[in-house]
């Protein structure tokens, strides 16, 4: 089992997994499992990077984190809730309630602006927007550095606004957990910096755990803790400097 | 109460992001509904015009005696051939018996507007070298006016029927060239001959040119002593507030009085197979369009869902559940169903006017009154809609069962 180092110190648990196996196709003669039982424990308030080579499971892993899939065998507690006894909208209303996410590229809603894509998830979740919540979208915009861009809509905002705003709506419902998708994988190196940078900032100010999916190995070397995945398992973990290969990443 | 405000957002957002292709399928909605709306008011004018002609000179329902049989003598056995032929009686006029009882039974029944008795036979108009074959109606006027609302079709004179007055057909008049006030001789042909001289009172034109020749009223009394038929009534009119009731009515009074009772449809079983044949038609029609509506907005709808697979699963990741995801999508249906009804209704109204306004006659009246009723709009707006939300069930389904995982990732 692989626990966090610091897992303790940082305070309770947020995640647990145990035995985590995924496959796809399954009874198919096309049966593939991607992950071969996981153990992970974070602890809220951490920083962690996941790495790992293409193909080593980590989208995987980042959807059963998210609850956006099931895992195949296994248990997950989220927040001292167990995945596994939850239907469908008991998962949406988790997602809902504790989590944020960021993607790689950006999946902002096209329709929206900048500020109505960041209150959606109040929106979806209320059926309103509240004077208090389109506030805290303001100043969560603000915050990204986008005050003068709130009314345009993402087509007209470059790579790093967009990922910005992506960032500024994951925190919109104050979640304990952020996972991002490769968050500055489609940016040059200037807004790639800012973006992990307004990650930081967010971690520090709000206590809220973040766990970033990323190839870059200056990133990873930035964040608390490194989970290195390999081929479904995980071959490493703890601070950027015991990691065994973060360097190499 | 969370509300549908996020679900409502959200499709009218799809909906302008994708604003051809809606203004198109609305625009399609809208062409059904207006044709489905305007054939509607088409044919409901027609058939009101058909019936309005049809009944406008003729009750709903008739009763008359039964019709007077040969009885054979011996009963026939079974499997025997007879040789014998069964000469039919000759149908002489007799009166209705007990007239004035059922007439007042007639009176206190519900959905009867009227009913009036007549003595109807047939006899000889003259007036000078000209002589015509006319049907003789004697008839209280007052009551026989509510049976097919006479006044209306007064052209000259006045509705009156004292003894020795009579009210014509107007080609009746013009065929014995008398005007009201003249007087014609009326030769009844039954039990010896009977004649009478009658004075004009009025002139009725009673929208079918055979019933205006041969037409002529006379008094309820006067009807009677022509005919030799004493306090008698060969016939009782009824008409009935609602038209389509008189064959349910006529069947139960035929079971109940030992008469002959026909309702408008059994005597114009053509006209109701017409009418009958055109409703159908109409009703293919619609449902052909509707049907043609509800594949054309689902398939823009399938296409958005696939369109918009990464926004749904964003939306799901972002905590959107699967019956909100639904609802995005039935919502649209509803949204382009009830636009394109608007329009659509709009555009029958426009339809309706443009017929009434350029479709007319030889004389340059309009063919027909042609309408579209508000209820008839609203209930074909409510199918629009309906059928809208309808059509959007499958690609709703669709979308709501997507996998968030695997629809972001696309």
């Amino acid at each position: 089992m692989t626990q966090s180092k610091d897992g303790a110190a940082a305070g309770d648990a947020l995640v647990s997994m145990r035995g985590i196996r995924k496959s796809y196709n399954a009874g198919r003669p096309t049966e593939a499992e991607v992950l071969h039982g996981i153990d992970l424990d974070l602890a809220r308030g951490e920083f962690v990077a996941l790495i790992g080579p293409s193909g080593s499971g980590k989208s995987t892993l980042l959807n059963l984190l998210g609850l956006l899939e099931r895992p195949s065998v296994g248990s997950y507690t989220l927040a001292g809730t167990a995945a596994q006894d939850l239907d469908d909208d008991g998962l949406t209303r988790m997602r809902r309630e504790t989590l944020g996410f960021v993607f790689q590229f950006h999946h902002l809603l096209p329709a929206f602006s900048a500020l109505e894509n960041v209150t959606l998830p109040a929106l979806a979740r209320d059926g309103r927007i509240t004077p208090a919540v389109r506030e805290r979208g303001r100043s969560l915009l603000a915050s990204v550095g986008l005050a003068a861009a709130m009314d345009r809509k993402p087509p007209e905002l470059s790579g790093g606004m967009q990922q910005r705003v992506a960032i500024a709506r994951s925190l919109v419902l104050e979640p304990a957990f952020v996972l991002a998708d490769e968050p500055t994988g489609n940016l040059d190196t200037a807004s790639s910096d800012d973006v992990f940078k307004l990650l930081r900032h967010s971690h520090a100010e709000a206590g809220i755990s973040f766990l970033i999916v990323t190839h870059d190995p200056r990133l990873a070397a930035r964040c608390d803790r490194i989970i290195e995945l390999v081929d479904g398992r995980v071959a490493s973990d703890g601070p950027p400097a015991l990691a065994s290969t973060a360097d190499r990443v | 109460m969370r509300g549908i405000g996020f679900e409502l957002t959200v499709a009218v957002r799809f909906l302008r992001e994708g604003r051809f292709q809606s203004l198109l399928i609305i625009i399609g909605v809208a062409a059904g509904v207006a044709v489905v709306a305007y054939i509607s008011a088409l044919i409901t004018g027609l058939q009101q015009n058909t019936l309005n002609k049809t009944l406008g000179a003729q009750a709903h329902v008739v009763l008359t005696p039964l019709e007077e049989r040969v009885t054979p003598v011996l009963p026939r056995a079974a499997g025997e051939v007879p040789f014998s032929d069964l000469q039919p009686r000759a149908q002489r006029l007799r009166s209705l018996s007990n007239w004035p009882l059922v007439l007042d039974g007639l009176e206190g029944r519900p959905g009867v507007a009227a009913v009036s008795p007549q003595v109807a036979g047939s006899g000889l108009a003259q007036r000078g070298e000209a002589t015509r074959a006319v049907a003789v109606a004697g008839v209280d006027i007052e009551r026989y006016e509510r049976v097919i609302n006479l006044r209306t079709k007064l052209v000259a004179g006045t509705l009156r029927l004292s003894p020795g007055e009579a009210i014509a057909g107007v080609t009746l008049a013009s065929d014995l060239g008398v005007r009201v006030g003249d007087r014609i001789t009326l030769t009844t042909g039954t039990s010896g001959t009977r004649s009478e001289v009658l004075r004009l009172t009025g002139l009725v034109d009673l929208g079918v040119r055979e019933l205006n020749r041969r037409t002529l009223l006379v008094p309820l009394r006067t009807g009677q002593t022509l005919f030799d038929l004493p306090g008698g009534a060969t016939q009782i009119d009824v008409t009935l507030t609602d038209v389509w009731a008189a064959q349910g009515l006529a069947r139960q009074l035929a079971q109940q009085l030992p008469y002959k009772v026909e309702s408008w449809q059994d005597t114009n079983s053509q006209l109701v197979s017409a009418l009958n044949a055109q409703s159908v038609s109409t009703t293919i029609i619609r449902v052909v369009v509707m049907l043609v509506v509800v594949l054309g907005i689902a398939s823009v709808l399938v296409v958005s869902v696939v369109q918009k697979q990464r926004e749904i699963g964003i939306l799901r990741a972002m905590g959107a559940t699967r019956g909100q995801v639904l609802r995005i999508f039935l919502l649209q249906g509803a949204l382009v169903g009830g636009l394109g009804s608007v329009a659509g209704v709009g555009l029958a109204v426009g339809l309706v006017s443009l017929f009434t306004r350029f479709v007319r006659g030889a004389d340059g009246a309009p063919l027909f009154d042609i309408t579209l009723q508000p209820a008839m709009a609203l209930q074909i707006a409510a199918i629009a809609l309906v059928a809208g939300v309808l059509a959007a069930v499958a690609p709703a389904r669709r979308a709501s069962r997507m996998d968030p995982a695997q629809a972001i990732r696309t």
